[in-house]
Parts: structure tokens; sequence; C-alpha cells
């Protein structure tokens, strides 16, 4: 047995402001009133894993606002950050330095990573290749923080943390990047009208489908307030309480919609006018207050279809990663690949329309 | 009978058998619940049973709504049968005003004694409509019709976990220290959630429960067996 101050593991040195360990979520238990949680952004912890090697819903670290510094207590770790937030390399004996996200690093032992402001979307993911050697709880290792549930007590990453590494499971590989950062799409989010939508009059459904909404600032892991028009009820409300799910749109007596997100109730008692699709998921959980969107209705076959052809895309762009470049030079292959991609994109998204690509990627210029 | 399908986007939809909170109804949504648990049909993730209706989760990447639905068709022409009878639990309150802050009030406004809101609370055998809200938090009925009041209009930022309330003709025991609405009349001194079981939610979906009362000393002694970790919560099952 390893003393545990020999234990392989990433030891929080900065807190920073709200990062938690997430994986696709605790599905399986709504039954006993446990909230699903999970990445807000499933697309990004998903690619952070493909750039080290891990199956697609191995647990990584979800970072909010501002992300910790962690210390590598190991020998040659691959991590890689997915999203919007600056980091950089602090080395014992070297000036520090920026490193790129979207692509693995191989960190030594003594090393600090620092990851900063997440700038651009709500959410970035770190994955680290094996993933956390952490007890999982009912078959996940998703954290609700609300009721402390979880690995790390349920609670965010603190001062001192200690993340145990699975080194075993750890694929071995040199490093490797995406082409690009991943494109979320813009236009309006897409929604399925219902379950209640017989619960609010014409005029109100007619509102919803054509006004603009911004999130306000009661905005946080459970759900986000949208600032806009109000929405009649043509009667209560309330209903008899009934299941949720994320991207559930409620509208209490007060008319102004809550987009619910991955840390729900499993139940509530307000009518719902509507559903945000699975493939708009990852769109709406990067929104920070403020942000803008408006809702286009589609049917439930067609929301199918969109995820269908979405998980296409993204098994293409994990295809598509590839070994860094050396610095200098032109790379044929590469660039094949990312006309590859870049096809593949516009199928997706059908009218080419990435009106948003740009704030939806948070991308820097 | 007729039930209504409601869609909740491309990963769920509701089987609604009603409109009301009454036994009946909810016995055709646990029905389901467990038909659907056994049939296992591909690409069902899970189904959440809730008062009238049951909401069916599925991935619509290894099927599609039309599937599920079918399936959920075929099992409906079979699930008329009355679903098994869930477990039977004897759960300790002690009805101190210190730890029903409510009891007074709300037995006043009732226009009942605080003995008679207790004896009443006491006298039925109470039914697990559906849990929600928090982990492990039940919603129990039918309170008896002397006891319905509404929820309070100013709900507390904090109730302490294992807090007996009512609302409506509903009661519950809150598991953990949350915000709530309802009228806080007793404490109950065992965890209805502790993480550390294998099984960490007390009460399921169509279990039944009696509250016995107890007095301050038995609510203390059983308060610091439970903090202690030595409080069995299998010795509160009633036997047959």
């Amino acid at each position: 047995m390893i003393a545990p101050s020999l234990a392989p593991c990433l030891t929080v040195v900065r807190p920073g402001l709200f990062a938690t360990i997430q994986d696709l979520g605790r599905f399986g238990h709504q039954e006993l009133g446990m909230p699903v949680a999970g990445a807000l952004d499933p697309i990004g912890l998903r690619l952070a894993n493909a750039l080290v090697g891990n199956p697609a819903g191995t647990a990584g670290v979800e970072i909010a606002l501002l992300g910790p510094a962690l210390k590598v207590e190991a020998d040659g770790v691959r991590v890689a950050v997915v999203g919007p937030m600056a980091l950089s390399l602090e080395r014992e004996g070297q000036s520090p330095q920026p490193l790129e996200s979207h692509r693995s690093h191989t960190l030594a032992r003594g090393d600090v990573l620092k990851l900063g402001a997440v700038t651009g979307a709500a959410v970035a993911y770190l994955a680290v290749a094996g993933g956390f050697a952490l007890e999982p709880f009912l078959g996940s290792l998703s954290t609700y923080v609300r009721a402390g549930i979880g690995p790390l007590g349920g609670k965010p990453l603190g001062d001192g943390t200690r993340l145990p590494l699975n080194r075993n499971d750890a694929p071995p590989g040199a490093d490797v990047e995406l082409p690009e950062p991943p494109d979320y799409g813009g236009g309006p989010v897409r929604v399925v009208l219902g379950p209640q939508e017989d619960r609010f009059t014409a005029a109100a459904v007619d509102t919803f489908l054509s006004a603009g909404y911004r999130v306000g600032k009661d905005a946080d892991r459970m759900g986000l307030r949208l600032d806009g028009p109000t929405l009649a009820h043509t009667g209560s409300a309330d209903i008899p309480s009934d299941g949720l799910v994320t991207g559930s749109i409620q509208v209490p007596g007060n008319g102004q919609p809550i987009l619910l997100l991955n840390d729900h109730q499993t139940a509530g008692g307000y009518a719902k006018i509507a559903t945000v699709i699975s493939a708009d998921l990852p769109r709406v959980g990067r929104l920070s207050p403020g942000g803008a969107l408006s809702f286009r209705a589609v049917t439930v076959e067609e929301a199918e279809a969109i995820r269908r052809r979405q998980e296409q895309t993204i098994a293409a762009w994990v295809r598509a990663i590839r070994p860094v470049r050396p610095a200098g030079g032109v790379d044929l292959e590469a660039l094949y690949t990312e006309n590859l991609v870049s096809g593949v994109v516009d199928i997706v998204n059908g009218n080419g329309d990435i009106l948003n690509q740009e704030q939806m990627c948070g991308r820097a210029p | 009978m007729d039930v209504r399908f409601t869609t909740a986007g491309d990963t769920a939809f509701n089987v609604e058998f009603g409109e009301g909170i009454d036994r009946p109804t909810n016995a055709r949504v646990m029905a389901l619940h467990a038909r659907l648990k056994s049939a296992a049909p591909p690409g069902l993730v899970e189904t959440v049973p809730t008062f009238r209706s049951l909401q069916v989760v599925y991935d619509p990447i290894a099927t599609s709504r039309r599937e599920v639905q079918a399936a959920v068709e075929a099992e409906l022409a079979h699930a008329d049968e009355a679903p098994a009878a869930g477990a039977l639990w004897r759960l300790p309150v002690c009805y101190d005003p210190d730890l029903g802050p409510d009891l007074v009030e709300l037995s006043a406004s009732l226009g009942l004694s605080a003995e008679r809101l207790i004896a009443l609370h006491g006298s039925t055998e109470y039914f697990v409509y559906m849990l929600g809200f928090m982990p492990g938090f039940a919603y129990m009925g039918d309170l008896p019709a002397e006891l319905e009041k509404p929820r309070r209009s100013e709900p507390r930022v904090r109730v302490p976990a294992g807090s007996v309330a009512t609302a409506g003709r509903l009661t519950t025991v809150y598991p953990w220290e949350s915000p709530g609405g309802w009228h806080l009349i007793g404490r109950c001194p065992v965890p209805l959630y502790d993480g550390s079981r294998p099984s960490p939610v007390l009460l399921a979906a169509g279990d039944r429960v009696r509250f016995e009362a107890v007095d301050r000393a038995r609510f203390d002694a059983l308060s610091a067996e439970a903090a202690a970790g030595r409080f069995d919560p299998d010795t509160l099952r009633a036997t047959p």
C-alpha cells in the first residue's frame, strides 16, 4: 500500500471559485428524488476526455468563473482543457508559460497547472488521463452540491483538496490536439413545446417563440431565470408535481420562465411551456447571466434527427484529433482533416448558420 | 381507460393517468412503473413516478420516442393489476412545540387542540405517492380532512432535517435541512436519507407509513443513536 502522501494525485493549491467533479450524470435514481446533475456542457467534457484517451463519460473537473491551481504529484500526467479558459504552467526553474486549451499536455511531477478565468461561456472542463480514483456514488461521480452528494463530500474543490489519479487506466500516448474548438452552432435555441403548453394562452406561446430573452442574474447549475416578456397561463400556474428534465422551461405564477439545468429537482409543480432539445443542452449549459437567447419550436422527430446528426459530428471531431503539429511547416494531412471536419459541420448546421459561433465558442479572436 | 401522452423534449415523455392526487390514479402510475422496470425496453433510461403521471426517460441515440411509446403502450395493455404493496414503516415523531414550531398555531387555526391534531396525524396509515424536491423527500397522503391547510404564505428559509410537516392533504418528513413552506408539527429522530447506507433513501414510492408519537427523552436517545451511526433503520419496518 502506498502511503497517502505518495499516492499519485493533483493537489489544489488555490481553489478557484467553483470547480466540481462531474461526469455525464447520475441517471437511474430519480424515483428517489435524486437529481441527475452531471456536466452542463457534455460536449466539452466528452472532447476533453477524448484528448487524453479516456472513455467519453469519465469524470472530469467542471470549472465555472475562475479555475483552480493544481500541483502535480505524479509522473507524466496527461491533461486537457476544453472551453474558454486561460491556463498556464509553472515549472520549477522556468518562467511561467501559457498553455493552449483544446489539446493535451503532459505534466511533470512538481508542475503547477494554473487554470484561470472562464470567459465567454459558463463552464470549461479539465480531463486527466485515466480519470480520478474516486468512489462513485450510485454509479456516478457527478457532484450535487446542494445536498452534498458525490465525491469529495459533494463539495466543490477546496484549498488542499487532493484529487487521486487512476494511473492504471491512464492510456499512454503522445500529446494530441483538436484541429479547432467545437462549434456549438447558433440561432434560436430549439425546443419541443410541452408538456403543458396547453396551460398557456396562444398569445403566450407566440411570445415565447418570437421574443428575445436574457439570462438573469439568478443562474446556477440548477437553472437559469430568464428576463423577458412574461407568459400568461390560461388558469393557475400550478399543476400536480410531475417529472422534470434538463431543459424543461417552467413558468411560475409571475410568468417569468426558468430554464432548468442539470441540478434541477426531479419533479416540480409549475406548468412547463416547452423543453430544450437534447442537442441544444450543451449550448444552454454554457450560458451566463446576460446571455441572449430566443426559441424556435421543432417536433420530437426533428429533435431526434438533429441529435443523431450532432453525435455524428462529435464522432468526426474525435476522429480528427491529431498529434500536436510541430512548430513551423505545413501539415497537409491536417489540412485535409480540417476540411473534412468543416464539411461535417456544414451538414449539421444545415444552413451554415454560424451567427453566434464566436460567442458560443468563446474562442479568443 | 384513457391515458394521455405529453412530451418533454426528445429525451422524455409523460404518461398521464388523470389530473388529481388520489390512490387509484397513482396505483396505475406505479403499476406501469413496475412493468417497465422489468420489461426494460432497449434505450429506456429510467421511469420516474409522480402523483398522476409516469415520466419515461429514454436515450434518443439508442432508440426513439416512437419505439419507446410503442413499448409503453404494450405494457399499458397489461398494467391494470394492482402493484405489489410497498413496505410499511413505523416512524417515531416527537410532537414537541420546540421541535414542531407550527404545532400550536396550526392546531389553533384548524380549531383543534394540539393533542387532537397529534392524535389525528397519528391515526392514519399514509401512502408514499412520490419522491421529489430533494433526495428522499416523500409526498405522503392522505392527511385527515380536519388537518387540511394550504402551505404557509411565507416559506421558511431553513427547515431543520427531520421536521415532520403538513401541507394540503399531504404530510412529509424533511430529509435534509432546506427551505420549505410546510407546517412543522414535530421531528423524526431517524434519518430518512443516509448516504452511507447501500440504499440511501429510506422510503420508496408505494411504501406506507405510520407515525408513532415518542416523548422528548426517547427522541433524544434515538437522535443520539442515529448520530453515532448505531441506528438500524430496518427496526422501523413493521412486521406484516
